[in-house]
Order: structure tokens, then C-alpha cells, then sequence
């Protein structure tokens, strides 16, 4: 792992070392070479890690007080915020906590895209990183069906139908995931031992997302390769650690925001409304997080065609490396790519905003025109604008353009033009 | 040499006899695993429901509960049963004629499984353009008859098993 070998100063750590070399595995992990040039959207990585233990921790005690059961699971949260000591912040924590979850993660995929971090010889990294994503929207949707209010009930009924546009088998697996014939105790049951599971099988992919990121080391604003160690690099601790903890700090300042000012702003009032199976509420919407993929969904005018494009949007991601004909990684120096890459931003934002718009009138129109453009970015601008595109030079190392008086990244194109 | 190659050929076969076996082992155990999810002896048990239909006034329906799903019950006008009848197929997207989603000479009888067979949302009664039901959740319009008409739905709703008991009873499943 490390560059050098690694021997414990004490004859107890020696003798241990030797045995289980966890000590070792420490001072890789202090030591370990970091891009001097790293800028704040590289610290999410540590905030991510933060929110994985914050949701376990307040999921585990919410577990203690909580009754999966569809008769008792909506008093036993009331339970939870009116008698059980501290409840009402515990529960709040983690609600709130998925949410700040998915922003944290949001960030991290969209560095990854503007800086090209899924590229050769990441795409490892990438795509475990995309099976956390698919692992957290799991449990994510069945987190919001254990309070079993309406919009539980039936956010939970409008997923689970999902499979039912399965050609053939898609009754038999609707109501082998329900347990029943309709979404019903059993169901609720079974999501509450999936939703305890899934962060553990997180923890373990975000092992192995380190690990693989490890190998290659970060990639960094500039997107070159570099040495390591060497006058580009830093060592992880205390320079990163620093600067991943006051990071941190400012994101739990927004968190604890919506836990102490309006822990409800994010969710939906229905879902105050215990579950009704005869009722539908007039409008159903998802989390926000799941928003520009509903949009998608809603989008297409056939079922099937409308969840294949729906699961297409988050599969197409896997393939992406390989979509991406650039040979240059980093966007500061893609002039083209850039545009389009805040152009997707902007779409997939807005794909967010109409998926909470009623699904008619000029919002069906706008959803449309997104998903066509959501599927083209990936599809012809990311491969033909690699092929096409005319890129600004690259320095050779990080420190070439700080050593000859460019601070900026986007700098260092002129200083690297009169060379 | 026959002697070594006798030797590779006992062990390929029980190295296939093993693989094998423990295959047929492997999948016996997960079978129960995956079947358990399954409905249940208990859910199975509510199979069906007898539901009183004598106070309801024809124009008018009722919802019950059959297997944790809402059914409507309705009875039709004469002008709702001619309304549905009076529709070409060829405007229908699921073509189903209205006497074939009825009992014969209980046409005013409409008894269906009230789940928008897009995406499992309960319509809304008397709602959308075709003068029958209407989902909320993605914009499904049924006609008087349940058949889809506009909209993401693929198919009508269903029409459960069902049957008279006598003139004022149905059994459902």
C-alpha cells in the first residue's frame, strides 16, 4: 500500500503489525499522497462518509422505539416525537439526514462530471460510487414508506407498480414484493428489514470505493496525472483532514438548519395523514431527490416505455466512462464540453422542478424537451464533442503554473500559451 | 499413462458430481428464501368478500375493500349502459366491449377492481372526459365502462371474479 514500509515505533504495535497489520493500514491512510490543488467540492467525500454514520446511528436508535407493523408503524413515530426522549430530534436527524444525503451526493456526481473524475482509470470508482447511488434511492424509498402515511402508503404503491410493466411476469413479481395483493402489512414489514440491511451494504461498497480510489489516487481540478508523492502532492493528514473537517463544519451548519428551523419543509404534510388504501391523494409526489427521474418517468405516454427511460436515465450513468471519447479530463480545459455541461445542470434541474408540477400543459412539454435532452448529453454530446472539440492546453504538473505566477487553473492556459 | 488418465477422469467426475449436486443443494435452499415472500396462508385467506348491494341507488357506487384493494361497485343508469355501448372499438386503446365486462342481464352491474392500471392509484368517480373515472396521480381517463381512454394506462381496469349470491348479495374472488 504505502510507498515505504511502515514499521510501529512500540514492540506491542510491532508484534500486533505483524499479526493484523491495521497499523499499517493507518499510516497509508495518513500518509497518503492528496493533490495539493484540491478545491471544496473534493471535501464531500468525507461529508458523505458523515451522513452514512449520522443515518445508521440515528437508524438504529430509531429502530429501538419504532413498530413495523400497519397498524401501530404511524402511532409508534408519533410515538417517537411526542414521548420518546429526545425523539423528535433523533427522528428529524434522520429524516432531514436523508436528504442532506442526497444533496451531499449530488455534489460529489456532478465534480465527478465537470472535472471528468470518472474517466481512465477511475471508472471503478465511478461505477461502485453509482451502485452507492442506486443503494441509497432504495433505501431512501423504503425509509419514506415506514412512517406509513398516505404519501408512504402510496409512494410505496406507485414504485412497487413500477415492475408491474414487466412484460409477463410483472404481476407475479408485483406481489412477491408486496407479500400480499396489494401493498400491505407484509410489504411494510419486509421494507423495514430491507431498509435496516441497505446501509450495511453501503458501508461495504464505500469500503471498496476508497479502496478502489486508493489505487490511482484523486484526480484533481487540473485532471492530469501526477507523480506521487512529489512536489504536487500533500499528505492526507492533517493537510486534507483540515480541510474535510471545516467543510464538514459549514455543511452540518446547513443541516442543522433544517433540523432546528424546518425539519418539515422537505417532506410532504400527506404523509401526517395515516395510510388509506381507498384513497389516493390528489397529488403523489416523490422526494425531491427522486424528482428529474419521476419527471422522466411521467414524460412518456406508454408505461413501459416510461419506466425503461426512467431506469435507462440512471443506468446510461454506468456506461459513461466509455460514452466519453475526451482524452483531456478536467472541463477547465474543454471550452465546449463546459457550456454543455452547465446546460445539463440546468436540465436536470429543471426535470426536477416540473416532476413536482402537476403532469400536464406546458410542464408535460418541458419534461419532454428534458428527458430528450437529458438522453442526448450522454448519448451525442459527450461522445462527438470529444471527438470534435479543440481543447485548451494542459500544464504538465500542478505546480507548473503556480511556480510561474498563475494561482488559477484557468490561468495556467496562458501561461502555458506563450510558452 | 492409462493408468493417469483414468485418475483425471474419476476426479472430472467428481468434480461434475459435486458442482452438480451442490447446485441442485444450492437451489433447494434458495427457493424457500425467495418464496417466503409470497403472500401468505393468511393472505391467501382473504380471498373473497360478500358485499350487500341492495341500498345502493343506481347512478351511484360504492367502494369496498377485497384483498387490501378498493373495488368499485356500481350501478349503472340505462343512459350510462347506452353511453358505453354506443362506443366504436375502434376508439378504444384496450378494446373490450361493455357486455363482456358485465353479467348477462345484470347490465347495470359494473363491478371492477378500482386500481388505475398504470401505476396502482384508486381514480376518482364521476371525473375526466369521458364521463366515468379519472386518476389523479398521471392523468388516466376511464370511460363509463372502466376502459381506458386517455392517458399512460395500458389496459381497462380489471373485473375481478365475482358473482350474484342473489339479487342483493355479490361474492368477490
Amino acid at each position: 500500500m504505502s510507498e515505504h514500509e511502515y514499521v510501529p515505533k512500540s514492540k506491542a504495535g510491532k508484534w500486533f503489525n505483524d499479526r493484523l497489520p491495521l497499523l499499517t493500514l493507518g499510516a497509508h491512510l495518513t500518509d497518503y499522497p492528496t493533490p495539493k490543488n484540491l478545491n471544496y467540492w473534493w471535501t464531500f467525500g468525507g461529508i458523505l462518509t458523515f451522513c452514512l454514520i449520522t443515518q445508521i446511528v440515528t437508524g438504529i436508535v430509531l429502530a429501538m422505539h419504532y413498530v413495523a407493523h400497519a397498524d401501530l408503524a404511524f402511532a409508534s413515530v408519533e410515538h417517537i416525537m411526542r414521548d420518546v426522549n429526545y425523539g423528535w430530534l433523533i427522528r428529524y436527524i434522520h429524516s432531514n439526514g436523508a436528504s442532506m444525503f442526497f444533496l451531499a451526493v449530488y455534489i460529489h456526481i456532478f465534480r465527478s462530471l465537470f472535472y471528468g473524475s470518472y474517466k481512465s482509470p477511475r471508472e471503478v470508482i465511478w461505477i461502485i460510487g453509482l451502485m452507492i447511488y442506486l443503494l441509497m434511492m432504495a433505501a431512501a424509498f423504503m425509509g419514506y414508506v415506514l412512517p406509513w402515511g398516505q404519501m408512504s402508503f402510496w409512494g410505496a404503491t406507485v414504485i412497487t407498480n413500477l415492475f408491474s410493466a414487466i412484460p409477463l411476469v410483472g404481476d407475479s413479481i408485483t406481489t412477491w414484493l408486496w407479500g400480499a395483493y396489494s401493498v400491505d402489512n407484509p410489504t411494510l414489514n419486509r421494507f423495514f428489514s430491507l431498509h435496516y440491511l441497505i446501509p450495511f451494504l453501503i458501508l461495504g461498497l464505500v469500503v471498496l470505493h476508497i479502496w478502489a480510489l486508493h489505487v490511482p489516487g484523486n484526480n484533481n481540478p487540473v485532471g492530469i496525472d501526477i507523480k506521487k508523492p512529489s512536489k504536487d502532492t500533500v499528505p492526507f493528514h492533517p493537510y486534507i483532514t483540515i480541510k474535510d473537517a471545516f467543510a464538514l463544519l459549514v455543511f452540518m451548519i446547513v443541516f442543522a438548519g433544517f433540523v432546528f428551523f424546518t425539519p418539515n419543509v422537505l417532506g410532504h404534510s400527506d404523509n401526517y395523514i395515516p395510510a388509506n388504501p381507498l384513497v389516493t391523494p390528489a397529488h403523489i409526489v416523490p422526494e425531491w431527490y427522486l424528482l428529474p427521474f419521476y419527471a422522466i418517468l411521467r414524460s412518456v405516454p406508454d408505461k413501459l416505455g416510461g419506466v425503461i427511460l426512467m431506469f435507462g436515465a440512471i443506468f446510461i450513468l454506468f456506461v459513461l466512462p466509455w460514452l466519453d471519447t475526451s482524452k483531456v479530463r478536467s472541463a477547465v480545459f474543454r471550452p465546449i464540453y463546459r457550456q454543455f455541461y452547465w446546460i445539463f445542470v440546468l436540465d436536470v434541474l429543471m426535470l426536477g422542478y416540473v416532476g413536482a408540477m402537476p403532469a400536464e400543459g406546458i410542464y408535460l412539454v418541458l419534461a419532454r424537451a428534458g428527458t430528450i435532452y437529458y438522453f442526448a448529453h450522454f448519448i451525442i454530446v459527450m461522445p462527438v464533442v470529444g471527438l470534435l472539440e479543440k481543447t485548451d492546453p494542459v500544464p504538465l504538473s500542478i505546480s507548473d503554473p503556480v511556480l510561474t505566477g498563475g494561482a488559477e487553473p484557468s490561468l495556467a492556459r496562458k501561461v502555458n500559451d506563450k510558452v | 499413462m492409462s493408468k493417469e488418465e483414468k485418475k483425471v477422469n474419476r476426479r472430472d467426475f467428481l468434480f461434475t458430481a459435486s458442482y452438480t449436486i451442490g447446485a441442485v443443494g444450492v437451489g433447494a435452499v434458495i427457493w424457500p428464501m425467495i418464496d417466503q415472500m409470497n403472500p401468505d396462508k393468511a393472505q391467501q385467506a382473504l380471498a373473497t368478500t360478500e358485499v350487500d348491494i341492495s341500498t345502493i341507488e343506481p347512478g351511484k357506487s360504492i367502494t369496498v375493500l377485497w384483498r387490501g384493494k378498493p373495488i368499485f361497485i356500481k350501478k349503472r343508469t340505462s343512459e350510462e349502459i347506452a353511453e358505453a355501448r354506443a362506443v366504436k372499438l375502434d376508439d378504444l386503446p384496450d378494446p373490450q366491449k361493455d357486455e363482456d365486462r358485465v353479467k348477462d342481464g345484470k347490465d347495470e352491474w359494473l363491478v371492477m377492481l378500482g386500481v388505475c392500471t398504470h401505476l396502482g392509484c384508486v381514480p376518482l368517480k364521476d371525473k375526466g372526459d369521458f364521463n366515468g373515472w379519472f386518476c389523479p396521480c398521471h392523468g388516466s381517463h376511464y370511460d363509463v365502462s372502466g376502459r381506458i381512454r386517455k392517458g399512460p394506462a395500458p389496459t381497462n381496469m380489471e373485473i375481478p371474479k365475482f358473482e350474484f349470491v342473489d339479487s342483493n348479495t355479490i361474492k368477490i374472488g
